[in-house]
């Protein structure tokens, strides 16, 4: 549907901004964005997208007083590359020398680096589009209100740096949501989807898996607050475990300012943190999770160094068999501390090797228990602990005997994923899934299902 | 092109260049056949410095330039965007974007509607300020932050101190088919400082950050203007020290005074985002979520008691959603939401405005970037000081017998329907007989929406009042970001449920 742009390719671009900053080094990212995306609700299309961006981060280097300084400028847009690259240059040279100075990775030439970035455009989302009007006629005959999101992104790195590294990656990235509600609201659901090309995406099989869950909320329960064993499904472990992979920084666990940090300094990094043998893990080449598999950041912070652009990530387990086994550490920073360096990786997994069963599986083995389908605006109320505060929403079932009685009112909830990992009971098998709320942060997980017995409900919302 | 040490003249895209793109995209809508087309130019600069232990972690030196175009065609909205502006590309956006209102045709059940905004002709405006922050050398801002550190860092207690500022520069270029061509030149920033006290015996530690708020003012304000640095930082170390000696809460009611500080936030989440229209007809049913402030109980909604007056407005100076024109060519305006703690007005877009029957939006739209669709957005929504002289902070402190005295906003949440929220704080003083007796730890108040500003007693007066705010309001799918101001007094507020945080998390 787009038409051509006029943008210059982005192996051009690094060349000509590398060639321009002869200081001590230099980096150059750029980043060809394209998308589309449609929103709906009240059972009709609302608003929708179709972009080309492209944004470009020359990261300069420069021997200054007791080691080297960065500069960094970007720009999104039409970019001259050398000017971009003198500008971040005279910012290096007139900077401070930066503890997280390390050699630049080099070595690495992707194949197919001088590649036209791929792009994508409604046409992807036609089938979806398709569906949806039949969709929403089948939900106004039945009094369900639908609403909303379909996106997919094409999203293609190029990054080269002064030591000769040249590394390219195409990231395809589609997420599919829908939310049904009915009877004013009182009655909801949820169902999103995570996936590459949206080939694998059926409206038909959301639009039943929603209606399941509408039926099971014909029946409604009033509960108190109060701790309930509950069954987390995949996507509100993806959201909790997401949150805590955010907090991963070594740096900030060595300053005593995370859970993660030891009582008395250092980090509890070796401590067992979860009662049943979990593995937490990232992994560039897992299967329908691909993702960028070496570091490409604009800016530095406590969890990667721009020295550390281009280095290649691979499986790293943070979790292993429930044991803490790695933070977030720039090279320069792990080789001060003799730890091993590790960035972060653009998806996340939760395993319990040879777990097995589904979330209706685990329903089916609780006596009585409460099934949350989505957990939302999830914030950190305590660090120390990594206590999170948030809500149920759009599904909150009572499970009798191993089967669905009815829906619950929504809670609010204060209670810490590292504690949760803890206190769990069982888990079901890996499955993808999409978080609810920071699906557009961390699109690609993958996580089991997970029983936990004491819950902690703080108290009870009205919302539906 | 711009480095972190080489400012340059604002609005770099010149007047021309404006001219002819946005007069190709905008006839070439036409031509299509669009009814109703804009289109936003748009170069904004964002900056961000953070130092981490006095020493430079985080610099970022970013513009974002970039055009987008919508167009209402044949009953269907499009809009499509990108990173060049050109003529030749402005014309491929209205064909794009055209394109986009005939593929989602397919899905369409209903028509959208713009409601009506007549012309406002050439407006040209600036947000008042006297140094584009980010205009300032980037050594110099590192250097203000650095010696700002050093002096926390030498003070008793203190383990680490983090300092940033956020500083952004956003030159919006409006046209649209009606006649209206707006240039308007906005700049903000945020300085924030964190100081961390590690407990001596095992793990754990406190925090405190400074209370001053993100501002639409230039760099002036890191010297004074608006807001007392020197002196915030000066007490930062001793309140955090008391802070690390403090008892845990006793869980319980309590009577609250709550600062503007912490008070803006609450604000934004439990009157904010209620009162946006989009939300009560079901528009962010799938991601923001909804609302209990439904237009049936416009005018019979008791949302608080009688001293509850809630303006909304884009006019406020220095405020972060101050406009002139909005992104769909709307003036800027002032209206009430809630008067004498009854639900009166909503905040509204075109389209919204349009599906709920009314003749005229009141100014809300905004994107947060010429790549995203323009949607509706908040507006600085405030609660008003008492009318007249009105009780001073201190006034509102004696008449509370056992209650908490709270500075400061740190984490929030609140449900889909903004009825059932959870705040907690950086400064929590204890009140015993009207008198301050010194801080507290580890609280977190929870309360339902209407009951909590229906057990709002008094509201302050003018001289408590301040305009705060954030940078990072998120909405929308694609996510996007705005900054918003929220003023407000003082207010006291009785028997509120405080919950201790520890012992919520099973400690």
């Amino acid at each position: 549907m787009s038409e051509a742009t006029g943008l210059p390719p982005a192996h051009a671009v690094v060349d000509a901004a590398l060639a321009a900053a002869s200081g001590a080094g230099c980096i150059v990212l750029v980043e060809d964005r394209s998308g589309a995306d449609v929103r709906f609700a009240t059972n009709t299309v609302t608003t929708n997208g179709v972009r080309r961006a492209r944004h470009v981060t020359v990261v300069a280097l420069a021997e200054v007083d007791g080691g080297f300084a960065a500069g960094v400028a970007s720009r999104a847009g039409v970019v001259d590359p050398a000017e971009l690259a003198r500008a971040a240059l005279a910012d290096a040279q007139g900077g401070r020398a930066t503890d997280d100075a390390a050699p630049l990775p080099g070595g690495v030439v992707d194949p197919h680096f001088g590649d036209e970035p791929p792009t994508t455009d409604l046409d992807v989302l036609g089938g979806v589009l398709g569906a949806l009007g039949a969709a929403f006629e089948r939900a106004e005959r039945v009094g369900t209100v639908l609403a909303g999101f379909a996106q997919h992104t094409m999203v293609t790195t190029s990054l080269g740096t002064s030591t000769g590294l040249r590394r390219r990656h195409v990231q395809p990235t589609g997420t599919f949501e829908l939310v049904g509600r009915a009877d004013g609201g009182s009655r909801s659901a949820w169902v999103g989807r995570g996936t590459v090309d949206f080939a694998d995406v059926d409206v038909e099989e959301v639009e039943a898996a929603l209606r399941r869950r509408l039926e099971w909320a014909t029946n409604h329960v009033e509960l108190d607050h109060g701790r309930y064993e509950v069954v987390l499904p995949p996507g509100a472990v993806a959201d909790l475990m997401t949150y805590l992979y955010g907090e991963a920084s070594g740096i900030d666990a060595e300053d005593g300012r995370s859970v993660f940090s030891a009582a008395g300094g250092g980090t509890r990094v070796g401590t067992r943190l979860a009662t049943l043998p979990f593995d937490l893990y990232s992994d560039p080449a897992t299967p329908s999770l691909e993702c960028v598999p070496f570091l490409a950041v604009g800016a530095s912070s406590s969890q990667a160094s721009v020295f550390d652009n281009g280095l290649g990530l691979e499986r790293t387990a943070w979790l292993r068999g429930g044991v803490l086994a790695q933070l977030f550490y720039p090279r320069a920073r792990a080789a001060r501390t003799g730890c091993s360096a590790a960035a972060p990786i653009d998806n996340l997994a939760l395993e319990l090797p040879g777990a097995t069963g589904t979330t209706d599986d685990l329903v089916a083995q609780t006596e009585r228990g409460l099934l949350l389908e989505c957990l939302w605006y999830i914030r950190e109320v305590d660090p120390t602990t990594l206590l999170l505060t948030g809500l149920t929403r759009d599904g909150v079932y009572l499970v009798e005997d191993g089967e669905v009685r009815g829906a619950v009112n929504n809670f609010r909830f204060n209670e810490s994923p590292v504690d949760l990992l803890e206190r769990a009971t069982q888990a079901g098998a890996t499955v993808r899934t999409l978080g609810r709320e920071f699906n557009e942060w961390l699109p690609r997980v993958a996580m089991p299902p997970l029983r936990v017995p004491d819950f902690n409900m703080s108290s009870v919302s009205p919302a539906s | 092109m711009p480095g972190l040490d080489t400012p340059r003249a604002p609005g770099a895209l010149a007047p021309d260049t404006l001219a002819a793109a946005r007069e190709a995209g905008l006839a070439e809508a036409a031509r299509l056949g669009a009814t109703d087309a804009s289109i936003r130019i748009e170069e904004v600069r964002s900056q961000v410095v953070s130092l981490r232990d006095a020493a430079l972690e985080t610099a970022v030196d970013d513009t974002e330039v970039g055009m987008g175009l919508r167009v209402l065609h044949d009953g269907s909205v499009g809009f499509a965007a990108t990173v060049e502006v050109t003529p030749g590309a402005a014309a491929r956006l209205a064909r794009d974007a055209v394109g986009a209102a005939r593929a989602v045709a397919a899905a369409r059940r209903r028509s959208v509607e713009l409601a009506h905004e007549p012309s406002h002709g050439e407006v040209t405006w600036s947000s008042p300020h006297v140094t584009d922050p980010t205009m300032v050398p980037f050594a110099e801002k590192v250097a203000l932050l650095e010696e700002w550190s050093r002096r926390l860092l030498r003070a008793e207690g203190v383990d680490h101190a983090s300092a940033s500022v956020r500083c952004v520069s956003e030159h919006k270029h409006y046209a649209d088919l009606a006649g209206t061509v707006a240039t308007q030149h906005r700049v903000r920033l945020h300085p924030q400082v964190t100081v961390v006290a590690l407990e001596r015996h095992g793990a754990g530690f406190e925090s405190m950050r400074t209370l001053a708020p993100p501002v639409g003012r230039g760099w002036e304000y890191l010297g004074g203007d608006g807001w007392d640095f020197d002196a915030e930082l000066a007490e930062l170390p001793a309140l955090l020290a008391a802070k690390l000696a403090a008892p845990s809460i006793e869980p319980g009611r309590y009577d609250l005074v709550v600062d503007p500080t912490n008070l803006w936030l609450t604000i934004h989440e439990s009157i904010g985002h209620a009162t946006e229209l989009d939300r009560a007809l079901g528009y962010e049913a799938a991601y923001a979520g909804t609302s209990f402030a439904t237009p049936d109980r416009l005018g019979s909604l008791r949302y608080g008691s009688k001293v509850m007056h809630v303006t909304g407005d884009r006019t406020a100076e220095h405020g972060l959603a101050t406009v002139a024109i909005d992104d769909e060519g709307v003036a800027a305006q002032s209206f009430d939401l809630v008067r004498d703690g009854m639900l009166v007005g909503f905040q509204l877009d075109r389209s919204i405005a349009a599906a709920a029957g009314r003749d005229r939006s009141n100014g809300c739209a905004f994107a947060d970037s010429a790549l995203h669709v323009p949607i509706q957005r908040m507006a600085n929504v405030s609660l008003q000081p008492a009318p007249s002289e009105g009780p001073t902070t201190e006034e509102l402190i004696a008449g509370v017998d056992r209650g908490l005295y709270i500075l400061g906003d740190k984490s929030w949440s609140i449900d889909m329907q903004r009825y059932n929220f959870q705040f907690t704080g950086q400064r929590f003083f204890r009140i015993e007989h009207g008198r301050l007796t010194g801080q507290v730890r580890d609280v977190a108040y929870q309360a339902t929406t209407t009951d909590f500003w229906g057990s709002m007693e008094a509201v302050g007066g003018r001289s408590t009042y301040l305009l705060a705010g954030a940078f990072n309001c998120g909405k929308g799918q694609p996510g996007q970001v705005a900054p918003v101001s929220h003023g407000a007094p003082s207010v006291l507020v009785r028997g509120v449920n405080v919950l201790n945080a520890r012992a919520e998390g099973g400690r």
